[in-house]
């Protein structure tokens, strides 16, 4: 848990090395190395153009719109703040307690969310790289490339990511912009129809499911010399546990554990939070680094996702989830696994017990109720936290007597593992780029290790035209040197 | 029954001329309703292209995809796509080629027929509104929609398409 380098000493003599945007991530991200003149690294750095403007963009407006609008600040998991937002919001409502079917509806619309941006994720951001090998042709690691060579992987992914967008339409809905859940409450009811069918898909949905948390198993466990090393790095690592210690995205209470695993805080209510957690600003990154406080910001950072959440629980829930986790912390060796590329696997764990909930959900009589709202004590405050796809997600709100937001404070999964982040590339950098021609090859090892933490950049900007990759070689001077561009 | 045209209107209303595309799916929808032409018509607004969108292409006799776009022509580009490898190691999002390439390659069948019509776009930041410019873009670009939903077939699109090209 170090900061080596971060900062070089001299970074006038040497060489800059940017790759921007970081690709196949959501939204903006850009990786800077200053390199001397024999290559060796001397600082690295992960630069995150982050959700800027958010407090200003909600800041003014009625509580009551929050929901719908804060799924604007993100193309990827809209949902995801849908959802933060609505339960922060349950607070200014005064509704302690949702009913039984609008609890459940929320989770049905986040479970299939879970589902549907994790597959999404594995079958089509970090399949290319998994199937084809880091220093592939660049020409096939993406989609394309993998629909070729494997056409039955590549459909899956499409139908399991149809399934989940079709949850979300049924209860948010809409496809997008949806307004399914409001404060203290959902609006929409889900009807017999649409139960049925989503019933009939679940149960090739849970079967593909579990081949894929094979197909990861194989992968990484041919292969432990890479997948146990690459980029690791050693941290603390926090997520929300349902209140019996189960796997829960939805709700539950803060739990943290340092390197070891040993239990830094448990069953702290989010509502708190800012007890426990602060940001540090860095003049270098537009994205804070979070911290617990009780620690400090040296070694108090962490990481969140599936890798922390899977560790971070006493247990799952649905059965073959649960045999899955028991065989990765089997693999594990009893102690946490902290190597970033076992994100992959435990992600898959994570949608497989998605798909099973799912199921659950869809058996229960409650799922087809029509007492969708509850209202209380109007609140002036209230925080919002769920397990979002890359990891805990808050949404905190202070709303005035003329039901005006005064006050958003955002703290998104990628910002809490932006540090994690940061470390992975900077292992990355030392193991395969020191003392070394930079090629794309290489470059591409870093953003291996990026995207395993799957961040979402913020940006749901995807103009045609945007984004192409460029990487430039910069002398001391400002002179390019060398450049590389694709995309 | 399945609408033999689809229209993808891509964008994020909240990001300023991101909005090109859900705006012009919405004044689109407005000229088939008083043209009597919504049957013929399905648009699909999303934030971005993703891999599921290749299933929204099946059954379809043309697709067109509306997007902005920054350092395109202006008003706007016209033209026919093709299948194409790559992009989609750019971001989450799909450009409209690597769209098909997936429906091709899933469905084992070629794709239907497919146009892009970009939209100039300025400044795409959280919050904002369309800017000027592209407020009168979205005026031209609808112009041209309405002109193509009067002759939804390949031999006119092409002709569009051409005569834009120049």
């Amino acid at each position: 848990m170090s900061y080596n380098l971060e900062t070089a000493e001299h970074p006038e003599r040497l060489r800059r090395v940017a790759i921007d945007p970081v690709s196949r991530v959501e939204g903006h991200g850009k990786v800077t190395l200053l390199l001397d003149e024999h290559n060796k690294v001397h600082q690295v750095r992960l630069h995150i153009v982050e959700f800027r403007g958010f407090e200003k963009f909600i800041q003014g407006r009625p509580y009551w719109e929050v929901p719908v609008m804060v799924q604007r600040l993100c193309g990827i998991c809209p949902v995801s703040h849908h959802l933060a937002a609505s339960k922060a919001m349950d607070i200014i409502v005064g509704a302690k307690k949702l009913t039984p079917t609008a609890e459940k509806l929320r989770r049905l619309m986040h479970y299939g969310q879970m589902l549907q941006s994790h597959a999404l994720h594995f079958f089509h951001l970090c399949s290319p790289d998994l199937l084809f090998g880091f220093d592939s042709d660049v020409t096939r690691r993406n989609i394309v490339g993998v629909a070729a060579a494997h056409p039955e992987i590549a459909k899956q992914g499409v139908l399991l990511r149809k399934f989940g967008q079709e949850i979300i339409r049924m209860t948010a809905g809409k496809r997008v912009h949806g307004t399914g859940s409001v404060p203290g409450g959902v609006n929409k009811a889900l009807t017999l129809a649409e139960r049925d069918e989503l019933l009939k898909d679940i149960y090739q949905i849970i079967s593909w499911s579990r081949d894929a948390v094979h197909l990861i198993q194989k992968v990484h466990t041919q292969d432990p010399g890479l997948y146990n090393s690459f980029g690791i790095f050693r941290s603390n690592f926090m997520s929300l546990v349902g209140n019996d210690g189960n796997l829960d995205f939805y709700h539950g209470t803060l739990r943290a554990r340092d390197d070891n695993g040993k239990l830094i805080f448990d069953g702290v209510d989010y509502q708190q939070y800012d007890r426990y957690i602060e940001e540090e600003v860095k003049s270098w990154s537009y994205m804070k680094f979070p911290y617990f406080k009780s620690i400090g910001k040296e070694h108090g950072w962490y990481k969140v996702g599936p890798l922390a959440r899977v560790q971070n629980c006493d247990r799952i829930s649905t059965p073959f989830a649960e045999h899955e986790r028991k065989e990765f912390v089997d693999y594990a060796g009893g102690t946490p696994m902290h190597a970033p590329l076992a994100y992959h696997w435990t992600r898959m764990i994570e949608m497989l017990h998605a798909a099973e909930e799912i199921k659950e959900l869809l058996h229960d009589d409650d799922i087809l109720g029509t007492d969708l709202m509850v209202t209380g004590e109007r609140q002036l405050e209230g925080v919002g936290v769920i397990e979002a796809p890359r990891g805990t997600l808050f949404h905190h709100y202070r709303v005035d007597e003329n039901d005006m937001v005064t006050m958003a404070n955002l703290i998104v999964s990628t910002t809490n593992n932006n540090q994690a982040m940061n470390e992975a590339v900077r292992h990355v950098a030392r193991r395969y780029l020191h003392g070394r021609e930079v090629t794309e090859g290489l470059l591409n090892h870093i953003e291996v290790a990026i995207r395993a933490f799957d961040p979402c950049l913020s940006c749901a900007t995807h103009a045609l035209g945007k984004m192409p990759l460029t990487v430039e070689l910069v002398d001391p001077d400002g002179t390019v040197a060398h450049a590389l561009s694709r995309g | 029954m399945t609408a033999p045209v689809v229209v993808f209107a891509v964008g994020n209303p909240s990001r300023g001329d991101d909005a090109l595309g859900p705006l012009l799916a919405a004044r689109f929808a407005d000229f088939l309703e008083e043209t009597g032409r919504e049957g013929e018509f399905e648009i699909l607004e999303d934030f971005q292209l993703q891999v599921e969108h290749a299933l929204d292409l099946q059954g379809r006799a043309l697709a067109l995809f509306v997007d902005a776009g920054t350092g395109t022509p202006a008003p706007y580009g016209f033209k026919a796509i093709r299948p194409a490898n790559g992009y989609g190691h750019t971001t989450h999002a799909l450009e409209p080629e690597a769209v098909l390439q997936v429906f091709r390659q899933t469905e084992g069948v070629e794709p239907p027929p497919a146009y892009v019509l970009c939209v100039r776009g300025e400044s795409f930041e959280l919050g904002e509104d369309l800017t000027p410019q592209a407020t009168r873009h979205l005026e031209a670009a609808l112009e041209l929609m309405q002109e193509l939903a009067r002759g939804p077939s390949v031999g006119a699109w092409s002709r569009i398409a051409e005569k834009n090209q120049r």
